[in-house]
């Protein structure tokens, strides 16, 4: 990778940023009602709102109220929750934790999944597996996250028992140490399966399509050619085919926190999505617009890691 | 002036010539919808349209009334069962087939319109424009939607107008890609270039024998997008916030929640809807995308 292409990926950040933040500024402007209601909520009263107002620059002319919003972000300065009577960026961060673990926990079950049902098709291409692994996927990339999290919590949870419906732990008991640890992964199993399902879908399909063009290659040719086994001729096409699928998934960070927010409300799962549902409920707008600009913000940053990461691996990609 | 006649005859003959040789192109297409993926895609979307068009005959009762008794399991008297305000399931899952459609295609229409406007200027102005344009592509690309989409309605009240605009404006940026790479190919064709060479003008290039060329492909994104959308609007409505004045699949299955351990038809039938009629689109895209496939391609034409 060269360090041209490195300057100017980085550099790319900037405008990102910028206009995801131009953005947030319109939407605040354009509401019906007083911008002062976006950042500081429905319930202030008005020494607050002058508060408010005089620190976003709301008296000033837009330009400099634009200045004045993209500086406090920049900061770090979401605003204030006006339920939870903190800031944002704490409110907001204090959720994290539970929906990374779900999210990577999730993406972990699918990539794996999906590397395995993908060449295990791409190998038995045209046959029942093949025909089986594809039906399924498609299927999985269909139905919506949160209706199979339902799907599950009906049967797996309140009909077999084995799981438990709801929740991060048992309220019922106080766990400590390994016990503890066990008991979140047990309420972790249906909504990292269920999360997992639609992203092994794409997985399963990326892997397929990518392995079945590197069999038709000719250096797969060349190596069927001087005797190697069907397993080694796979994994050389298998090695080609992860780069992009590298990219796909890094692209899909925004999906997969939109999936995760639906599927941890179906399970009460303590994270963003619990969060972004009771922010709904009380018209929390600051926080959700600070959940907006951080996974915009994530989705810009994990983009660029992937981005990076391919054109390390592959030498060919040059900037232009 | 007689040469510049001639010469814009012999352009419309051309025209005329090569419009009839892409002519075949959609019955050749038809060949996409013979698999089973195809017939099947097709096949559900039809009925998806069918229901959505004859909502009032197939269930004419009001999806808002109650009409039975409360949680009523799936019966003669109502198919998919009652809901916990006794309201007929069946009507609510066949009316929010309207919401669902009309959200999704409308917002569709209008992603695809600025993507194809986008998508052919960038392909077939190379330089400032094509710069220019990519650059905003990529700038809406990383907008998370679904999180915009929720302050959007958190902001500006509940309504499926501002969820149209929403998804519209934010879903166009893949297939501004797709119509920018099928142009820049065809941009370049002999077909094209003879086009140009016998005086059409270059809207004229650009409209009547670029764009019906790169129609399948863009076709593929845009039936996915459709796809990508009504998950979107069910999950927000899923999150409540959805048009409250209109019965939507999302909307049920909001409702549903409260009641999983007691009602498993409620959670179990919107749901369904939604699934199949995202299969159905994705399968849609997929027969053509197959049919478009290089591979698939370079079968001997008969």
């Amino acid at each position: 990778m060269s360090p041209r292409y490195l300057l100017r990926r980085v550099a790319q950040v900037v405008p990102a940023v910028g206009g995801i933040v131009l953005l947030a500024f319109i939407v605040i402007h354009t509401a019906p009602g007083d911008p002062v209601l976006a950042l500081a909520g429905e319930h202030g009263d008005a020494a607050y709102y002058a508060f408010m107002r005089q620190k976003f620059g709301l008296d000033r002319s837009l330009p400099e109220q634009l200045l004045a919003y993209a500086s406090r972000l920049l900061h770090g300065d979401l605003g204030v929750s006006y339920v939870h009577g903190r800031p944002v960026v704490d409110v907001v961060s204090e959720r994290l934790p539970a929906t990374l673990l779900l999210t990577t926990t999730a993406l972990a079950l699918s990539s794996a999944g999906g590397l395995a049902l993908g060449v295990l098709a791409a190998r038995r291409a045209d046959r029942t597996a093949d025909f089986v692994v594809r039906t399924g996927a498609l299927l999985g990339y269909a139905t919506p996250s949160f209706w199979l999290a339902q799907i599950a919590a009906i049967t797996l949870a309140l009909g077999t028992g084995l799981f438990p419906v709801q929740g991060f732990t048992d309220a019922r008991r106080q766990l400590a140490g390994g016990r503890y640890v066990l008991d979140v992964l047990h309420h972790l199993v249906l909504p990292a399966l269920v999360l997992a399902a639609g992203e092994l879908a794409l997985t399963t399909r990326l892997t397929r399509a990518g392995v079945l063009e590197g069999l038709a290659t000719d250096y797969a040719r060349t190596a069927r050619a001087k005797g190697l086994p069907d397993r080694a001729v796979v994994r050389h096409a298998l090695r080609n085919a992860m780069l992009p699928l590298v990219t796909v998934i890094g692209g899909r960070v925004g999906m997969i926190v939109t999936g995760a927010v639906l599927v941890e409300t179906v399970f009460a799962w303590p994270g963003l999505g619990q969060l972004m549902l009771s922010s709904i409920q009380t018209r929390d707008v600051p926080v959700l617009l600070g959940m907006f600009l951080l996974v915009s913000v994530a989705v810009i940053i994990v983009n660029l890691l992937t981005d990076l990461a391919y054109a390390w691996l592959d030498p060919r990609v040059r900037y232009e | 002036m007689p040469g510049s006649t001639r010469a814009f005859a012999t352009s419309e003959a051309f025209e005329r010539a090569a419009a009839s040789r892409l002519g075949r192109r959609p019955r050749r297409l038809l060949a996409a919808f013979t698999t089973v993926g195809g017939a099947a895609g097709l096949l559900l979307t039809l009925a998806f349209f069918t229901i959505a068009g004859l909502a009032d005959v197939i269930a004419p009762i009001d999806p808002f009334a109650s009409v039975g008794r409360p949680l009523s399991p799936p019966s003669r008297l109502h198919v998919l069962g009652t809901d916990d305000l006794g309201r007929d399931l069946l009507a609510g899952v066949v009316h929010g087939t309207r919401t669902s459609l009309l959200v999704a295609l409308s917002a569709t229409l209008l992603a695809s319109t600025i993507g194809v406007v986008v998508g052919s200027l960038a392909g077939y102005r190379p330089g400032t424009v094509d710069d220019l344009l990519m650059r905003a592509t990529e700038l809406v690309l990383v907008i998370p939607r679904f999180f915009l989409a929720v302050v959007v309605i958190a902001l500006f009240g509940a309504g499926s107008d501002r969820m149209i605009l929403v998804l519209g404006l934010t879903s166009w940026p893949v297939i501004a890609r797709v119509v920018r790479a099928q142009t820049l190919s065809l941009a370049g064709r002999d077909f094209v270039d003879a086009a140009r060479a016998l005086g059409a003008p270059e809207a004229r290039v650009l409209i009547r024998h670029v764009l019906p060329n790169a129609v399948p492909a863009a076709f593929v994104v845009i039936s996915l997008n459709a796809a990508s959308v009504i998950l979107l609007e069910a999950g927000l409505g899923f999150l409540g916030l959805g048009d409250p004045r209109m019965m939507s699949w999302g909307y049920l299955a909001n409702n549903a929640q409260r009641f999983l351990r007691v009602a498993w038809w409620m959670a179990l039938f919107p749901g369904s809807a939604i699934a199949l009629a995202v299969l159905g689109l994705n399968l849609l895209g997929d027969a053509v995308n197959d049919f478009l496939d290089p591979q698939a391609r370079r079968t001997p034409e008969a």
